[in-house]
């Protein structure tokens, strides 16, 4: 067992504080079940369940902390756990930086917990990968897919008060497809916390469609195009941006929100280090951060147990918030203001963000467009500036020249060398946003995105 | 790389490292407990195969693993964390209705192997309803007890930590007193002690090492930030790397200096700093074709990506066609044994055997005693990275011994062996491949990298760029990045140093498979030269 209930995960971490001796000691309990199943050549190649439980304990004295895990909950365990973060800490240098642990704190309920995704079974993987093979050996063509869902829970204790407790459950769905000689190949993802929510056929239909449709793709000059980017051909550079988007780095002149000073009459450098409450981006831009979306929900506390709520990161094209540690926060006299917990497990990692849209869908933005290039996907993205956010990588699986709203014939892939802050400030048009990567991001039309290369890849 | 299964340390380098986290948190002298009982790991993979061949399975092997690593932060004058962390239990792969399962524990009784070993069959039965090709397997003949370690001198774990933080502390004062503002460090180390056994009647016990200390250093000017990373590389070597030997360094006159099989990182971050200084006022490129001379801690990537991962056999059959991509080299190229990969001085070997390289082990995670192929031969394909239910579709009789897993918990698949750039016979030096070039620009260390999912179109930046004028060094520039086509590039090869200046760098953390799995490859290779490459401008007013 390997998912505790809330009372369960309390009674249990109320049993590992007894055994503390240390100023300050913090526990979590991580616990997650999922599984897989992956295919390719239209067969299923590897398929597989994983489990589970982890306790952690920090204890802390004075200004030395140490950590020590297991995963075996015996009284003897607990207690050699205990000890063992305490002998750490003792042994630790004095972190200059480190911060007293929470107290209580008010939590809104969480919600991103399905019954429809804990029960999942071998049986419905297996039934899922054949719905997504079916049609394309139907279509002659061929079908590579990668299915996992799971639950997990967290939950946080300390000795000054503050418990936390949140469960979730998550299903991400990825299928490429190609025919049979590799002229043409598609791409289609969906992912959410509601299992029942998911058609693999129905993904795999558009993924079908785009293989289908982008054979024989013809070769256009790179260049300055107007792109229609897809939710899942911009999620990675908005999330690289949000990711950057710190205000300790940016204090410390090192991010693309730093601030240049200048230097007064003695050689010193004044002035705001940050560039809070200016004006990056188009008016429309408003990116936020919201744990009780209801399609994309997230625990309502961050790491360390302090309670979160919608929080607005970008409004208005301005940097309203700048996220921060707790010690960054008191050192430079501003709130604290931390993202939501974003989980260790198969679908922890990145922190969400919601980037509202407009109400137009992508058909219509298609229709709506005289000239453009529709981008599915971008692929292998890397920083080559992190002062001006420059990124490259490269259009795939589904790349088309539109022509007086409509699809006119695919295109060969590009590379692309983009900003998302100048894509960003080269807004024509939202669409809908729509649940990708657990964050939500409308499709956009941008003017003027730099494709700098093509490639021959299909 | 899934960023899922990793933590993410913010603000080192570009884009941010991740560190994997597999395993318990333990103390640093459980480390240093002595590897588990060879009689007891036989005995227990004994149970498992025999458990396995009793439900119907033609074929079993079996992985007792214990994976110790230790990380080690800092940041210029603090200790951001000491991890060390514990991992052990039995990965059981089976063959049954021609179908493979897999299952694992960390539950090492014998009633919980067997009933491993019983759940793997489970799954290969229940997955053999989709099997279409049975699975056809390279023979190999057991080879009995047998042990291999990793040639160590000095066990890294055995080092005390104060002693890895004085030094890591002490490379943040040598680079932030020459320059940098800013800088992080960190010492990984890597041991994993594995056991594998199987039905061809093989008892494999062995020991590797494996030890990366990067750091990333900045310096902010007036006109912005700066960075520049640790020009060492990742080794299969024990804390004898970093002895810093005045016989491994290759100094290029005018630019940088390169390490062979000892790196002297407090010299490499003192030089960081200086570089930093230059970079934040260096010259910006001007765009065009030039000739570029890659370093050995640079082309290493290079070759990573435009040879290793295209010539991966799996992904050329299509099972990678979801997550990396496919290959540009297909069948059909190699069959014609015409295929010009690269001019005819490009040799590229694949071996898993070569003394302080990642991935030198004595035998494969199935079991196969590891050796070197040649993959490119006098600039023509000649064959690829299979393992032993792959070979026979390339008409091969001899698994090339390249199946690895990140830990017993994983399923073990095709992995990139070593791939290196073969030296000159004439052993020249990097200045004699400098001197002859008119208009060029030097490369240094690993920078930003993007290729596409068939491995065509690439780009790469560096750390350090010099440019070259009349076979001579002038001057530090900055915002370079080459963009070519994998084929195009390598026919483009004119010439390389020689043996004494052949090293190896490497990637610690090469992302592959659904759930991602992580492994650690190097690639050897001389100074080189390829002449005429698109250069672009990186540098963009936003």
């Amino acid at each position: 067992m390997t998912i505790l209930s809330e009372q369960h995960a309390k009674t249990l971490l109320t049993k590992v504080l007894k055994f503390s001796k240390a100023d300050e000691c913090e526990c979590n309990l991580d616990g997650q079940v999922g599984g897989n199943i992956r295919y390719a050549r239209n067969t299923v190649s590897t398929a597989g369940e994983q489990s589970d439980l982890t306790l952690s304990v920090q204890s802390t004295f004075g200004l030395r902390t140490g950590v020590a895990t297991i995963n075996e909950f015996d009284d003897a365990s607990i207690q050699k756990v205990v000890q063992r973060s305490e002998e750490l800490a003792k042994l630790a240098p004095e972190n200059p930086e480190r911060m007293p642990v929470f107290g209580p704190q008010k939590y809104s309920k969480p919600t991103g917990f399905f019954d429809s995704t804990a029960n999942v079974t071998p049986e419905d993987r297996a039934q899922a990968a054949e719905n997504s093979i079916k049609p394309s050996k139907a279509n002659k063509l061929v079908s590579s897919g990668f299915l996992q869902e799971g639950t997990s829970f967290t939950a946080i204790m300390n000795n000054k008060g503050l418990f936390a407790y949140d469960k979730s459950t998550n299903v991400d769905f990825t299928v490429t497809i190609r025919t049979e000689d590799g002229k043409g190949s598609g791409w289609a993802t969906s992912d959410y916390s509601d299992v029942s929510l998911l058609d693999t056929k129905k993904t795999s239909d558009a993924a079908i469609k785009k293989a289908l449709g982008s054979v024989d793709a013809k070769e256009m000059e790179p260049g300055k195009y107007t792109v229609i980017l897809e939710p899942a051909a911009s999620v990675q550079l908005l999330s690289n941006m949000f990711g950057s988007m710190g205000q300790r780095p940016a204090d410390e002149g090192r991010s693309f929100l730093s601030k240049k000073q200048t230097k007064d009459s003695e050689g010193n450098l004044v002035g705001a280090t940050n560039k809070l409450g200016e004006k990056l981006f188009d008016e429309r831009v408003h990116i936020y951060s919201d744990p009780m979306h209801p399609e994309v929900p997230t625990p309502p506390f961050s790491g360390d147990g302090y309670s979160v709520s919608k929080t607005d990161w970008v409004k208005d094209g301005k940097i309203i918030n700048m996220p921060n540690s707790a010690y960054w926060a008191k050192k430079t006299g501003v709130e604290y203001k931390p993202t939501a917990y974003a989980g260790s497990g198969i679908f922890g990692g990145a922190a969400q963000f919601i980037m509202a849209g407009g109400d137009e869908s992508l058909e219509e933005m298609i229709k709506n467009t005289r000239r453009g290039v529709l981008v599915t996907r971008l692929w292998y993205i890397r920083a080559l500036d992190p002062q001006t956010l420059l990124y490259t990588g490269l259009t795939r699986d589904g790349t088309f020249y539109i022509e007086n709203g409509k699809i006119k014939y695919p295109i060969k892939n590009f590379r692309f060398n983009e900003s998302p802050i100048v894509m960003l400030n080269n807004i024509e048009a939202l669409g809908k946003s729509v649940r990708i990567n657990g964050s939500m991001v409308p499709p956009m039309k941008i003017r003027d995105f730099t494709f700098s290369s093509l490639s021959d890849a299909v | 790389m899934q960023r899922r299964d990793f933590i993410k340390l913010t603000g080192v380098g570009v884009g941010g490292l991740v560190l994997p986290m597999s395993g318990m948190a333990v103390s640093a002298e459980q480390l240093l407990d002595k590897p588990m009982d060879v009689v007891f790991k036989k005995k227990l993979a004994d149970i498992a195969l025999n458990a396995a061949k009793a439900k119907g399975a033609t074929y079993a092997d079996v992985r007792i693993g214990r994976y110790l690593n230790q990380f080690i932060t800092t940041q210029e004058k603090r200790v951001d964390n000491i991890v060390n962390t514990e991992s052990a239990g039995i990965g059981v792969r089976v063959i049954a209705n021609g179908t493979w399962g897999f299952a694992s524990t960390s539950n090492m009784t014998p009633d919980s192997v067997a009933k491993a070993a019983e759940q793997a069959v489970a799954v290969a039965v229940a997955n053999s309803k989709f099997q279409t090709v049975p699975v056809q397997l390279a023979p190999v003949k057991g080879v009995g007890d047998v042990t291999w370690n990793t040639p160590i001198t000095k066990n890294a774990f055995e080092v005390p930590i104060k002693d890895k933080v004085d030094l890591l502390l002490s490379v943040n004062d040598a680079a932030m007193t020459n320059g940098a503002n800013y800088i992080t460090s960190v010492l990984f180390l890597v041991n994993e002690q594995k056991y594998f056994a199987s039905t061809d009647g093989s008892y494999i016990d062995q020991d590797v090492h494996r030890l990366w200390a990067p750091f990333f250093a900045t310096a902010i000017g007036e006109s912005g930030f700066k960075q520049r990373t640790g020009l060492g590389n990742p080794v299969g070597m024990g804390f004898e790397y970093l002895d810093g030997k005045e016989e491994d360094k290759i100094r290029i006159s005018g630019a940088n200096v390169g390490y062979k099989n000892s790196y002297d990182i407090l010299e490499d971050a003192a030089e960081a700093g200086k570089q930093l200084k230059v970079k934040l006022k260096a010259k910006s490129v001007e765009p065009g074709k030039y000739d570029l001379v890659l370093d050995p801690a640079h082309l290493m990537l290079t070759i990573h990506e435009s040879v290793g991962h295209p010539l991966e056999l799996d992904r050329v059959l299509g099972y990678e066609a979801n997550f990396a991509g496919t290959s540009f080299a297909t069948l059909d190229k190699w069959k014609s044994g015409k295929f010009n990969y690269g001019s005819k001085i490009v040799n590229l070997v694949a071996d898993k055997t070569q003394p302080y390289s990642l991935g030198n082990v004595g035998f494969d995670d199935e079991g196969v005693k590891t050796k070197e192929w040649d993959l490119v031969k006098d600039g023509t394909l000649v064959n690829y990275q299979a393992t032993r239910d792959q070979v026979h579709m390339i008409d091969q009789k001899e698994s090339h011994g390249c199946c690895y897993a990140q830990s017993w918990r994983d399923v073990q698949f095709q992995r990139m062996p070593n791939v290196s750039l073969k030296p000159n016979k004439e052993d020249i030096s990097a200045e004699d491949v400098i001197k002859d070039v008119e208009n060029g620009i030097y490369i240094a260390g690993r920078g930003s990298f993007s290729i596409d999912q068939q491995r065509y179109n690439f780009q790469f930046g560096g750390q350090l760029f010099y440019e070259i004028k009349n076979g001579k060094i002038t001057e530090q520039i900055e915002d370079v990045a080459y963009q070519s086509n994998t084929q195009e590039f390598w026919n483009s090869c004119t010439q390389m140093a020689g043996k004494s200046d052949y090293r190896i760098g490497g990637s610690f953390f090469d992302g592959k498979g659904q759930p991602s799995q992580v492994s650690a490859v190097s690639h050897g290779c001389p100074t080189t030269r390829f002449n005429n490459i698109n250069v672009i401008n990186t540098a963009r007013n936003v």
